[in-house]
Parts: C-alpha cells; structure tokens; sequence
C-alpha cells in the first residue's frame, strides 16, 4: 500500500478543516444575531451539504469554480492555474462538504454561553466584537473544536464531490478514498483494504476525541 | 419630575414585559437606594433599562448631566458607553478568567500598567488577594461575591447597579458584604440601587427605599418610613 494517497488526504483534510472552521463560526456568529433577516434560511442553506448528494454538490462547485464562471476566471488571472482538478479545488470541495458540520457546533456552542455572561461583558464596557473574541468565543470553544475534529474527519472521508472537482489524481496521487476505489477496481483488494482500515481508523480517532472534548466539557455527543 | 442633584440619577420609564405594565419614575441622591418589591413586580426590568439592555417603549434616563436615554429624542447611549457596573444575581464570573482576569476585564479604557495594579489592589482590600491566579469554580460563595465585587467597583462607575447579588448568602456574610458596599459606595459618591427582597438588608443598607408593586411605586421615602409596617414583600 502506497503511503501518499493517505498524505494527500490528510493534508486536503487538514486545510479544509481551517477553512470550514473559519467560515463555518464566522457564519455561526451572523446566525446569533437575531436580528438577520432570513437567518434560518441561511442556516438551511449552509448545512445543505449535509443532505445534498455528493455528485450534486460537486455539480454545484464545478459550476461556481470551473473555469467559465466568474469565480473560476478570477482565480485564473491571479494565479495562472484554474481551482477544478487541482489541490485548491479538492480543498474546497473537501470545506465545503463539513461546513455544516462547524456551523452546527459552532452555533450550538455559542447559544449555550449564558446570555448573563454577554450583559455583564457589556455593562463592563465592552463592545460587541470584543465581546465576542473574549468571552463568547472562548466559551464556545469544546464545541467548535469537536466541530472542526468532525470536519477533519468528514473532509477525510470525501469521495464525490472531490472526485467531480479535482478529478481522479490531483499531481499525479489520488485521494486516499479514490484510492480505495481505484485499487479495488483494479483488482488489488489488499491495497484497498488496507487504505480503507487506516482510512476508517482515523475517522473513529476523530470522533472519538470530538466526543470526549464535548462530554468533559457539557456533557454532551455529537 | 424633579432635577437630579449632581451625580444624581433620574429615571422615567414605561415599557410592557409580557401582561406587566411598568410605568416608573425615581429620582436617586448618590447613595443607596433600595429598590424592593414582590417577585414579578418589574425590580429587574427596570434595572435592565437602567444598564442599556433593555429599551422601554417610552423613557428618560439622566445621570449628573449626562443624558444616557430619551426616547422622545432619539438618545439612547450604548450599554458599553453608560459608565456603570451591574452585579447580577448570579454574579456572572467569567469561568474562563482567573479573578484577576474578571476585576481587569472593565478596565480596557485605563493604560496596561496601570490596570493589573488596580484589581490587585481591590482584591486585597476585599481579602480575596489569595485567589488572584484561581478560577471562579473554585471560589466559595462568599470568595465570589467579593471578587463580583472588586469587578464592580475597580471601574469608578457613575452608577452601581445590583440585583440580589447576596441573596444565597448566611447573614453574617450579608451584613459584612453590605457593610463593605456601604463603605465603597461612599468613597465613590454614586448613586447605588439595589433589587432587594430582604428587608433586614434594606434597613440596614438604604438611604432610601423604593416599594414597587405591579410595575408601579407605591412607596417611597426613608427605609425607617416606608419598611415602618412591612413584615413581607409577597403578599
């Protein structure tokens, strides 16, 4: 069994973690604020990666990214290479598949911080962003970071949308899910199983940890 | 109305809280002013109002010269902006903050040197130096309120605001607290108002006592005065 397809996974895992954790509490905070018109549409809206079939997403993206939309041309100025069938495009098909996952975390942590806590933030003189980056944040933190482990997990795990945005082989390597594919179709069913072990080891370690972040510190599973 | 005295607080307001018309005029001296009432009288309500956390519907607010509310003029300050310290029933201390972390937490506006000073000091005029470096979980009740306390003052607010904050503690404990409250509420010269159901605490804390019941006072006056015949607020 080939190494690289796991490397190339993880590091794809490890970017669209960041990236969905960045997003993913940026738009957590805009649902908090109850005064956003259409904000539970907005909710459905971003955890819709969660219901859609992969292959419709990755529909969805190739259309946004691909080289003809507007998104796709701009980043192809810039850097001179397009972001379907590259490493930036199975990132992004990779984020956007766990986005869910940190908006759900993300906005369950911060609606359990004790709205008594925000008061006092404020009768003490704080304003509303300083309010938000030292004390609701930080409380909302166990359930983020469980939201980001499960995001690693779930970008990990990615085969459809990855496969219709990045393609079979991204620099020659495939993802370690194509991999598992690829190799069983070929008839190398140990090479397969092995990457499918590993694969599936690393996602029971994430959620393993997720569980035990959230349960020390509320008590609760994701 | 009449005007405030300097550093003094007036207050108007009107505003509905579910089936509950509250419709309130006081007029606060610096010193303590007990504001007692039975449960769902609107004693909290009004002290939202007073902290920038709520709006009535109809209002004005002034401390010393310092409009913070009017609604017929469209002025309504910024509850970060309104130079008070609320202690709340349940202290609100930040869990993730050590006590240091909590007293410096109001004192953004104070250069770095200075602020960590400030709240020592504080925290070792209300015998709780000891817990500088510890987390709220690990304080007593009465470890906490103290350090609630030192939050409170270590800003020199305009205006104190307290909600039963020592309503889950012995007597003993009370009487030292208020005691201590007395005495940094006199060195600030502000005015302090107090939600309070315990009678003995108002006679032994207030310069003057405010009766609301269903969303109006009913009594106003000196603590001896207006408590002379009340035995309980829950009638």
């Amino acid at each position: 069994m080939s190494w690289a397809p796991l490397v190339l996974s993880l590091e794809i895992a490890l970017l669209a973690m960041l990236l969905s954790l960045v997003f993913g509490v940026a738009i957590a905070v805009l649902l908090d604020w109850k005064r956003l018109p259409g904000r539970e549409l907005l909710y459905a809206i971003a955890c819709a990666p969660l219901v859609l079939p992969p292959t419709v997403l990755g529909y969805y993206l190739l259309v946004a990214l691909g080289t003809n939309s507007a998104i796709g041309r701009a980043w192809e100025s810039l850097t001179g290479s397009t972001i379907v069938f590259s490493f930036t495009g199975a990132v992004i098909a990779a984020a956007i598949g766990s986005l869910p996952l940190v908006v759900r975390a993300a906005r369950i942590g911060i609606e359990s911080v004790d709205p008594t806590l925000v008061a006092a933030a404020r009768t003490l003189g704080a304003r509303p962003v300083r309010v938000l980056f030292t004390v609701v944040l930080p409380l909302a933190t166990p359930a983020i970071a469980a939201g980001a482990m499960l995001a690693f997990a779930r970008a990990l795990g990615d085969y459809g949308a990855t496969q219709m945005v990045a393609g079979q082989m991204i620099d020659g390597t495939e993802t370690a899910s194509i991999y598992v594919m690829n190799k069983l179709w070929a008839g190398h069913e140990a090479a397969s199983r092995d990457m499918a072990l590993v694969t599936t080891a690393v996602g029971i370690a994430m959620l393993y940890l997720a569980n035990r972040v959230l349960k020390k510190f509320s008590g609760a599973h994701v | 109305m009449s005007e405030s005295t300097p550093g003094g607080l007036t207050v108007e307001l009107a505003m509905t809280r579910g089936e509950l018309a509250i419709d309130v005029e006081l007029a606060c001296r610096p010193g303590i002013t007990c504001v007692m009432g039975p449960s769902g009288a609107g004693k909290s309500s009004v002290l939202a109002v007073l902290a920038g956390l709520a709006v009535p519907e109809r209002g004005r607010i002034v401390l010393g010269h310092e409009v913070w509310l009017d609604r017929a003029k469209g002025i309504d300050v910024p509850v970060h902006a309104r130079r008070l310290s609320y202690m709340f029933q349940g202290l609100a201390l930040f869990p993730h903050m050590t006590a240091l972390g909590n007293v410096t937490y109001g004192l953004h506006d104070l250069p770095r040197d200075e602020r960590e000073p400030r709240a020592r000091a504080l925290l070792e005029r209300l015998g709780v130096a000891h817990l500088a470096h510890r987390r709220p979980r690990t304080f007593s009740g009465g470890e906490a309120q103290r350090v609630a306390l030192a939050r409170a003052i270590a800003r020199q607010p305009k205006l104190l605001l307290l909600d039963e904050p020592f309503s889950a503690l012995d007597r003993d404990l009370r009487r030292q607290l208020t005691t201590l409250v007395r005495e940094l509420v006199g060195e600030l010269g502000i005015p302090l108002v107090h939600v309070t159901h315990s009678i003995a605490e108002a006679r032994q804390l207030a310069d003057q006592v405010v009766r609301i019941e269903r969303g109006k006072v009913v009594a106003r006056g000196a603590a001896a005065e207006v408590l002379a015949d009340v035995t309980s607020l829950d009638e």
